[in-house]
């Protein structure tokens, strides 16, 4: 009797186990899946960016061309200040055309680690370009309900040296599989950065934020809003955009 | 020679208000020059001994990757010195960080400092002494600049060898006064165990600090600065200092110079038949000459006498009490005390002595030398010539 209570409960443990492997699925593939909403092969995204001061906000707005995430180019469009400015990045490698110099200049070393216009993005969280599974360990950690959404929490812990953030915390829809919250975190557990994804619409058959917030935890202020107009996914983008003779024209 | 300086005297002594009119004014700038040369040499002295005391050392040995005035260089430039070639050496690392006071970012110069260090008068006892988990002091500037005071946590952020952010609390053990801007002002120092254990970079530095006992050698990739070249800068904004403050006091010195040269130009004119007298007496053109110039260059010799009586009390009361600099002076980037004692070295009185004698007797020799020229009997006569 007392054999059978075992075999009983170990089959029972097992069985929940199994079940419970079912239903959570593992992290590589849920990031693989918000690569597949997320991620295109090529992107054009008009979008303006809202610095949000301590006593007045600004609004950046530009047009960026994407190829993988190796080649972006950017285009400010306004404030008349920052109008004509652009930026091109190929794999490491960063350059700032302004035109009120009528210079390109490459940003390097401490250079990255500089504000965008002000705003609580860096140039080297632009720059970022390696696949999170690359740098980082994956994990589901739970499960959790965030703007009404049931989310998977997925808890990423660097497995390089050279990484900014130590370790991340990313809420994903369980179903559009979009993340809609990232917390970005210091070695020492303290939380640095917030991104809020919102606004989500289908556009090409996907699912994209219509608004993503950025925020540098340890300042007070609002942060810095996102805000996508337009995106095409997938578009024809001439080789010409990604060369540095763009940056003149 | 004597019967020169006896009439000499007599003479302006007997010229009244004219003649003290004319040793006022010589007086006035003998002071005022001696006064300035003072006051920037206390300064100079006083900002060298500060820098060497707080900065400087007796030299320093920067990593040859680290240059001071470029800030992109902290990244890299640091490294690690032998055990051996570190003795009488203080190690600062220096990484950049930023600090969050009231819920603003400051970007501050985070510098670790070895605790138990005696060559500089930053008092880094306090940090061995303090309990904190990361114990940290700054200088007043800043800490007025952050809003801080002894004893408050703020969160630092900071980035590892790797560029991995980590923050954390750090607690402010001391507030020093210092007169040294360049250790003050946008700086944070902690114990540079703390900084090594922080950043991965075990016993990296960005630059040294020479004691006494140190001898210069060649180290490759450090480079050694000694004190003199160090202090170069500052001696550099000190001479341009005297040199734009000598143009103030050399045109007042001009105006009373002026004023004893016309002096003299008025006495050849109205004395034409005492000068007549003098040769028919005897006496040579160039003695007569001589009388005229030792009666001009006398008001130097009244003038020193009055600046004596005025200034050396005056002098001996602010170099015991100071004089007090503005605040806004203060924030110029430059080691300047909130009071400078001026110093009144003997080769600064004795150099102005001079050359308030030598220009006096110049300005008088010039319109004496015309009596050389004079014919003695139209002088006699007293007719213009």
């Amino acid at each position: 009797m007392k054999f059978l209570s075992i075999i009983l409960i170990v089959s029972l443990s097992w069985l929940t186990f199994n079940l419970e492997a079912q239903s959570t699925p593992e992290a590589l593939e849920i990031i693989e899946k918000v690569d597949a909403n997320m991620v295109s092969k090529t992107s054009i995204v008009e979008s303006k960016m809202v610095i949000q001061g301590r006593r007045k906000s600004r609004t950046v707005v530009s047009k960026g061309y994407s190829e993988g995430d190796k080649k972006s180019f950017t285009e400010y469009l306004a404030p008349a200040r920052e109008k004509g400015t652009k930026m091109l990045k190929l794999d490491d490698k960063l350059w700032i055309y302004s035109p009120s110099t009528d210079r390109t200049i490459q940003l390097s070393g401490h250079m990255l680690r500089q504000s965008v216009m002000g705003s609580d993005l860096s140039y080297e969280d632009m720059m970022e370009d390696r696949e999170l599974t690359d740098i980082y360990d994956a994990k589901v950690i739970g499960e959790d309900t965030l703007d009404g959404q049931k989310t998977w929490v997925l808890e990423l812990n660097a497995k390089v040296d050279d990484v900014s953030y130590a370790k991340r915390k990313m809420w994903v829809d369980q179903e559009r599989f979009v993340p809609l919250k990232e917390d970005l975190f210091a070695k020492s557990g303290e939380l640095l950065k917030r991104v809020r994804l919102t606004d989500f619409s289908k556009t090409d058959g996907r699912w994209y934020p219509g608004k993503m917030n950025f925020k540098d935890m340890l300042k007070s202020g609002k942060g810095t809003d996102f805000i996508v107009v337009k995106i095409e996914f997938d578009p024809e983008i001439p080789p010409y955009i990604f060369s540095k003779a763009s940056l003149k024209k | 020679m004597k019967l020169a300086f006896q009439l000499a005297y007599k003479n302006l002594v007997g010229a009244g208000l004219r003649t003290w009119l004319n040793v006022g004014v010589l007086a006035f700038s003998f002071i005022i020059i001696i006064f300035y040369n003072g006051l920037i040499d206390g300064w100079n002295e006083q900002a060298k001994y500060d820098s060497i005391a707080w900065e400087y050392g007796n030299g320093q040995l920067l990593h040859t990757e680290y240059d001071p005035f470029d800030p992109f260089t902290i990244l890299d430039g640091h490294g690690v010195l032998e055990n051996e070639q570190s003795k009488n050496l203080t190690p600062i690392l220096l990484r950049q960080a930023s600090i969050y006071p009231e819920g603003r970012m400051l970007s501050v110069a985070l510098k670790g400092i070895d605790a138990n260090q005696t060559t500089l008068e930053l008092p880094t006892a306090s940090l061995k002494n303090s309990t904190a988990k990361i114990p940290a002091m700054m200088g007043r500037n800043m800490a007025d600049a952050a809003n801080l005071k002894k004893g408050d946590e703020i969160l630092l952020r900071w980035r590892d060898q790797g560029g991995t952010f980590d923050a954390a609390k750090i607690t402010v053990a001391e507030i020093f006064e210092t007169n040294v801007p360049t250790v003050d002002g946008g700086q944070i120092w902690i114990p540079i165990s703390k900084m090594w254990e922080m950043t991965g970079l075990e016993n990296h530095a960005t630059y040294y600090v020479a004691n006494e006992n140190f001898q210069p050698k060649n180290i490759s990739d450090w480079k050694y600065k000694s004190q003199e070249v160090l202090l170069s800068d500052l001696n550099e904004i000190i001479a341009m200092k005297k040199i734009s403050g000598s143009i103030m006091y050399l045109l007042l010195l001009a105006i009373a110079l002026l004023a004893i040269f016309d002096t003299q130009v008025l006495s050849v004119f109205r004395r034409q038949k005492e000068i007549g007298t003098y040769i028919s007496l005897g006496m040579t053109r160039s003695q007569v000459v001589g009388l005229f110039t030792v009666e001009g260059s006398m008001y130097s010799i009244f003038a020193m006498i009055l600046g004596s009586i005025v200034g050396i009390p005056l002098f001996a009361y602010l170099a015991k009490i100071g004089i007090g600099m503005p605040q806004a002076s203060r924030d110029m980037g430059i080691p300047l005390a909130e009071r400078i004692f001026p110093v009144f070295g003997i080769q600064l009185i004795v150099g102005t002595i001079l050359l308030v004698v030598i220009a006096a007797t110049i300005v008088s020799f010039l319109p004496a030398r015309k009596i050389s020229k004079m014919n003695p009997v139209l002088a006699l006569k007293g007719k213009l010539q």
